[in-house]
C-alpha cells in the first residue's frame, strides 16, 4: 500500500502523492523513442563535418550507395527546395533593423559552419551498414579559418561565417533608459565593476535525441516519434516552414522522453531530413544520437561574456545597473536562440531589487560552434549570475553584510514595475531570505569557518537571491517583443460515461511528473479518485494543441488550461444536475464530487451526472448537448515570478584547489504547490545542474581549429553523485495573483540560483587569500591557479 | 558472418545468431526486445545500460554479446516478481521519488542493488562514491541516495 491509498479526495491537491508514471519507468516498461520500432524500419546515420569552417568542394556518394545494406544516401543537393530551419523569435536591433537571420540548411549547402554540421544522411538496413557506408562518402573540403568565441567573432578581420551576417553580427539590442542610468552613475558614491563569463554548457539529458519517421502511402500520412518537449510546435515548424507538408497529415509523438532541459524544444536538422527521406525510401527510418553526436549537435547553453557596473549610494542602496553582454549564437540560429540573451535575460536584471534605472546592451554573434539556445533557466541564470555576483562584490567592497545589502534593496510593494519591462505581481523576498538563513544556520557559520581553518580548509558562504519570469507567456506581449508563435496552452478533460477521466494536455512531461500533478488537480477539483484519472501528453494525434514544456510553464499555463476545462465540465454538470434534481441551475452547488441543491440533501454524484450525459434519456436535450468532454485554451495575462534565496557553503583546499560543496540550502516561493514531493525533486535536480555549471561543467572549443575538445562524458564533467551534497529545501508561498492555480513554476529555480550562490561562496572562501576574481567552473586547476596568482601578487 | 550465442536472460534460456560485433546492450534491446536497458552514452560513463551478469553489475554497452556467452544475465525487466511485486530497490525509488524522467533509472537500480549486495550497511558517502558510475541529470542524486538507504534497510532484513 502506497501513500496514494490514504490520500483523501479533498486533500489530494497539495499532497506528496507518489507518481503514477513510476511503475513503468521502474520496471523497464517505459517507451522512449529508441524503444519504438516499426516493421521494415531502416537506420539513419549522419555524416558530420570534421571541420569547424569549410567550403564543400564536392561530395561523392557513389561508392556509399553501393555499400552493402544501403537503402539510400541524401546530401544537401537532394534537399533543394526544402527551406532552412526557422528561428521563432525576431529581435529588432538598436538600429531599428531586424536581426540578421542567415539560412539554416537541413543538410549542409556548399559550406559547413561547425564541427558536427550534418553533411549527409545515410539510410541502411542496420546502423552498422549505415556507418560502414558513411565511411565510403568522399567529401572534399576547402578548410577556412574558424572562430569560436563571440568576442573574437566580432573583431575586425574575423572569419566571415555567413554572407547574410556581416561582421558575424546577429544583432545589437538594448533595453532600459540609458540616460537615466548615466545620470545615476554620475551621482553615485560607489561603483562596483565586474567582468564575468557565463560558461558554455552542454545540456546532456541522459536520453540522447532520437527519432523514428514513417510515411504511410495508404493514408498519405506521416508519423514522427521524436524525443521532444513540444510536439505541436515541432510539427508546426516542420510542416509550415520547412518541408511544406500538410499539417493535418503529420502526427508527431513525443513518447516517454528522457529529460530535456531545453535541448529537446527545438526543431533539429536530423528529424527534418528523416521526414523528407522517409517518403523517398518508403520505409520507416530510425535514428538515435550517440553521446558524442549529442555533444556535437545538440543546442548548447549560456556562453555569455559580460561587463557590468552597479552604482550605489553611500548607504548601499542601488542607484543603477549597467550591463553589456556578448552572446554566442553558434553557427546558426536555433529555434529560440535569439530571445534567450535578450527577452529572457535583460528583463530579469532588476532581480529582487528596487534598482531605479537599468540599461543593458546585448550583441549576439555567430561563431563556428554548435547552435546555442535555451538550457534550463535560459537567460535567467545568466541574469541572476550578473546581479548576484555584482551585489556580492559591492557588499564586499562597501563592507556591508551580504544579507544586509540585499535587504536594503528588496522590492516590498507589489505589483512592482521594473525598469526592464516586467511587472512583478507578488512576492516576499524577506521571507525567503530569512527562512534560508535559518535553514542554513548562517548564525553558526563563523564557528564552522574557524573549525575548517584548523583543518587547513578555507570555508565560504554565498547567497543568491534570485527571481525568474516563468509561465511563458502572454501571447500579445510576446508577440510585441518579436515572438513568432502564441504561448498559450491547451487542455482537454474527457469524462467517460463511467465517471473516469482522461486529461489531454499540450504540456509535455519528460521527468516533471505531470501525469501525477495534473491528475491531482483533476481528481481534487472533480472529486474523483486519483486512480480514475489518466493524463495523456506528447501526441499531436490525440491532443487538441499545445505549446509544450519549457520555461517552468507547465503547471502555471498548462495546468490553468486544464482548470478552465474542468470549470466547463462543472458548469455543464450543473445544468444536467439542475434538470435531474428539478432545481434552478443557480441553486446547484458542486463540492467533493457531488452536485447538490443548496441547502438540501438532494444531490447527484459526479458519476451519475457523467452517465446521464452519455445516456441522455432524462436530459435537457433542448438546451444541453449530450457528452461531457471539454477543451480550453489558456493564455496567461502576465509572466509568473518565482523567487527565493539560495545559500551555499563550500570548503576549499588551498593546496589542491578542490572545492567541496558542503551544504546547499534553497528556500523558494513557487506560489501554490500541488505536489511538494515533485517540487522538491525539481529543486534538487536544478540545484545539481547549477552546481554542475559552477563546479565542473564547461564546453570548450579549440580557439584555433574550432574542434570540440569536450566531446564526451570523459571530457565534459557532469556532476556525479559524489560531487554534490544532500540539499536542504524549503518553500514559502505568495500565490500568483493572475492564474487560477496561484502557481508560479519550479523547474528552473535550482539552476538559476545555484551558480551564483556557489561562486559567491567560493569568492567568500578565497577572500582571505586575496583572490579577487574567478570564472565558472571553479575547477581545481582554476582555483589553484587563482590562489597561486594571488600569492604572487601579494 | 554470424556467431551462435546462448545465455540465460531473466531466468530464461535464450539463443541467437548474431553479428560478432553486437554489443550486449544491443542484443538485449534489439534481439530480445528488452528495451528497459538504455543507452545513454558511448564511453561507459553514464551507466544507463547497467545489467547484472552472473550477479555483478556490468555496463552492457561495454561488453560484446559474445562475452556474455553462457552467463546469467539479469535486466530491469527481470527484477519484478511474477506476482507483480517490485524488488525493494524499485519500491524504494518509487517511495523516495528517486526518479524523474526514468531514463537512467533501470541502470541506477541495477547498480544500486549490486552496491547494497556488496556494502549492506553503506553510509551516504559510500553510496555516493559507489554510484559515481551512474549519471542522473534530473534528481541531483538527493532522492536516489535516500532510496538506496531505504532499500538497503529492507534488503538487509
Amino acid at each position: 500500500m502506497g501513500a496514494n491509498d490514504t490520500a483523501t479526495l479533498a486533500s489530494v491537491i497539495g499532497q506528496a502523492v507518489l507518481r503514477k508514471e513510476d511503475a513503468r519507468f521502474l520496471t523497464g516498461a517505459g517507451q522512449y523513442t529508441d524503444d519504438v520500432s516499426m516493421p521494415r524500419q531502416t537506420y539513419a546515420y549522419f555524416l558530420r563535418s570534421p571541420h569547424a569552417h569549410a567550403n564543400i568542394a564536392s561530395i561523392d556518394v557513389v561508392k556509399a550507395k553501393q555499400s552493402p545494406g544501403v537503402v539510400d544516401v541524401f546530401t544537401g543537393a537532394d534537399l533543394q527546395g526544402v527551406n532552412g530551419l526557422p528561428c521563432g523569435w525576431l529581435i529588432t536591433g538598436t538600429d531599428g533593423k531586424p536581426m540578421n537571420e542567415p539560412p539554416h540548411p537541413v543538410l549542409a549547402q556548399g559550406k559547413v559552419r561547425y564541427v558536427g554540421d550534418a553533411v549527409a544522411l545515410v539510410i541502411a538496413e542496420s546502423l552498422a551498414h549505415a556507418k560502414d557506408a558513411a565511411e565510403q562518402i568522399v567529401v572534399e573540403y576547402d578548410v577556412l579559418p574558424a572562430v569560436v568565441q563571440s568576442p573574437d567573432a566580432l573583431q575586425n578581420g574575423a572569419p566571415q561565417i555567413h554572407e547574410q551576417a556581416p561582421g558575424n553580427k546577429c544583432y545589437t539590442w538594448a533595453l532600459g533608459d540609458k540616460a537615466a542610468v548615466d545620470a545615476a552613475f554620475a551621482k553615485a558614491s560607489h561603483v562596483t565593476k565586474i567582468d564575468i563569463v557565463n560558461n558554455r554548457l552542454v545540456p546532456n539529458a541522459i536520453e540522447p535525441r532520437a527519432a523514428l519517421a514513417n510515411y504511410d502511402r495508404a493514408s498519405d500520412e506521416y508519423t514522427l516519434y521524436v524525443a521532444n518537449q513540444n510536439p505541436h510546435v515541432e510539427r508546426l515548424l516542420m510542416t509550415a516552414f520547412v518541408l511544406g507538408l500538410p499539417e493535418h497529415k503529420v502526427r508527431v509523438i513525443a513518447p516517454d522522453v528522457g529529460g530535456g532541459f531545453g535541448s529537446k524544444i527545438y526543431l533539429y536538422p536530423e528529424e527534418t531530413a528523416m521526414m523528407f527521406a522517409t517518403r523517398r525510401v518508403h520505409r520507416p527510418i530510425k535514428w538515435a544520437a550517440e553521446r558524442s553526436e549529442a555533444f556535437l549537435s545538440d543546442a548548447h547553453g549560456r556562453d555569455h561574456v559580460t561587463h557590468a557596473e552597479l552604482a550605489l549610494d553611500a548607504n548601499g542602496k542601488f542607484l543603477a545597473l549597467r550591463v553589456h553582454t556578448t552572446a554566442n549564437m553558434g553557427a546558426y540560429l536555433s529555434t529560440f536562440a535569439s530571445c534567450i540573451p535578450t527577452i529572457l535575460y535583460a528583463t530579469l536584471l532588476a532581480g529582487q531589487y528596487a534598482t531605479p534605472a537599468i540599461y543593458c546592451e546585448v550583441t549576439a554573434a555567430f561563431t563556428n560552434t554548435a547552435p546555442v539556445d535555451a538550457y534550463r533557466g535560459a537567460g535567467r541564470p545568466e541574469a541572476t549570475y550578473v546581479v548576484e555576483r555584482i551585489v556580492h562584490q559591492a557588499a564586499v567592497e562597501m563592507g556591508i553584510p551580504q544579507d544586509e545589502i540585499r535587504r536594503r534593496n528588496f522590492i516590498r510593494e507589489f505589483p512592482y514595475q521594473t525598469p526592464v519591462a516586467l511587472n512583478y505581481d507578488t512576492g516576499n523576498y524577506d521571507q525567503t531570505l530569512d527562512a534560508a538563513m535559518q535553514m542554513a544556520d548562517v548564525a553558526g557559520f563563523p564557528a564552522r569557518k574557524a573549525e575548517a581553518q584548523k583543518r587547513g580548509k578555507l570555508r565560504g558562504l554565498g547567497y543568491a537571491a534570485y527571481i525568474e519570469a516563468c509561465g511563458l507567456a502572454p501571447s500579445n506581449v510576446a508577440g510585441s517583443l518579436g515572438a513568432r508563435a502564441g504561448l498559450f496552452e491547451a487542455g482537454q478533460v474527457r469524462v467517460h460515461p463511467t465517471g473516469s477521466v482522461t486529461v489531454f494536455t499540450g504540456s509535455h512531461s519528460h521527468g516533471q511528473g505531470h501525469e501525477t500533478t495534473f491528475a491531482q488537480i483533476v481528481a481534487g477539483r472533480l472529486g474523483v479518485p486519483l486512480e480514475n484519472v489518466t493524463v495523456v501528453h506528447g501526441d499531436t494525434g490525440r491532443i487538441p494543441f499545445g505549446m509544450g514544456t519549457y520555461g517552468s510553464r507547465s503547471l502555471a499555463v498548462g495546468g490553468s488550461a486544464i482548470v478552465k476545462a474542468i470549470d466547463k465540465i462543472v458548469a455543464k454538470g450543473k445544468k444536467i444536475a439542475a434538470h435531474l434534481l428539478e432545481a434552478a441551475e443557480s441553486d446547484i452547488e458542486f463540492r467533493d464530487g457531488k452536485f447538490t441543491v443548496a441547502g438540501t440533501d438532494r444531490s447527484k454524484t459526479f458519476a451519475e451526472i457523467a452517465l446521464t450525459a452519455y445516456v441522455p434519456h432524462n436530459y435537457p436535450l433542448g438546451t444541453v448537448e449530450p457528452g461531457l468532454d471539454e477543451t480550453a485554451f489558456y493564455d496567461p495575462t502576465n509572466f509568473t515570478y518565482p523567487a527565493g534565496t539560495h545559500i551555499c557553503e563550500v570548503e576549499v583546499d588551498a593546496d589542491t584547489g578542490v572545492v567541496e560543496v558542503v551544504a546547499f540550502t534553497a528556500c523558494d516561493d513557487f506560489g501554490n504547490i500541488v505536489n511538494p514531493m515533485i517540487v522538491e525533486g525539481q529543486v534538487h535536480g536544478g540545484v545539481a545542474q547549477g552546481l554542475g555549471q559552477a563546479l565542473r561543467e564547461q564546453c570548450v572549443y579549440d580557439r584555433e581549429s574550432g574542434q570540440l575538445l569536450t566531446g564526451s562524458l570523459m571530457d565534459y564533467a557532469l556532476p556525479r553523485a559524489d560531487d554534490v551534497p544532500s540539499f536542504q529545501v524549503g518553500t514559502k508561498v505568495t500565490p500568483c495573483t493572475h492564474n487560477p492555480l496561484g502557481a508560479k513554476g519550479c523547474g528552473e529555480a535550482g539552476a538559476i540560483g545555484a551558480p551564483a550562490a556557489m561562486m559567491n561562496a567560493v569568492m567568500d572562501a578565497l577572500a582571505p587569500v586575496g583572490v579577487a576574481h574567478l570564472d565558472m567552473p571553479a575547477s581545481p586547476y582554476r582555483v589553484w591557479s587563482a590562489i597561486r596568482q594571488a600569492h604572487a601578487h601579494a | 558472418m554470424a556467431v551462435s550465442l546462448a545465455m540465460t536472460v531473466n531466468g530464461k534460456p535464450v539463443d541467437a545468431e548474431v553479428d560478432p560485433r553486437t554489443l550486449l546492450v544491443d542484443f538485449l534491446r534489439n534481439h530480445l526486445g528488452l528495451t528497459g536497458t538504455h543507452v545513454g552514452c558511448d564511453t561507459a560513463q553514464c551507466g544507463a545500460c547497467t545489467v547484472h551478469v552472473d550477479g555483478s553489475a556490468v555496463k552492457a554497452c561495454n561488453v560484446l554479446a559474445v562475452q556474455a556467452q553462457g552467463t546469467n544475465v539479469l535486466t530491469i525487466e527481470g527484477l519484478i516478481a511474477e506476482d507483480g511485486t517490485m524488488h525493494p530497490m524499485q519500491a524504494a525509488f518509487r517511495d523516495c521519488h528517486g526518479l524523474q524522467c526514468g531514463f537512467c533509472t533501470p541502470g541506477m537500480v541495477m547498480s544500486a542493488i549490486d552496491l547494497v549486495n556488496r556494502h549492506p550497511g553503506a553510509d551516504e558517502a559510500t553510496i555516493r562514491a559507489e554510484l559515481e558510475g551512474n549519471l542522473c541529470r534530473c534528481t541531483g542524486y538527493h532522492n536516489i541516495v535516500k532510496a538506496v538507504r531505504q532499500a538497503a534497510a529492507v534488503m538487509g532484513k
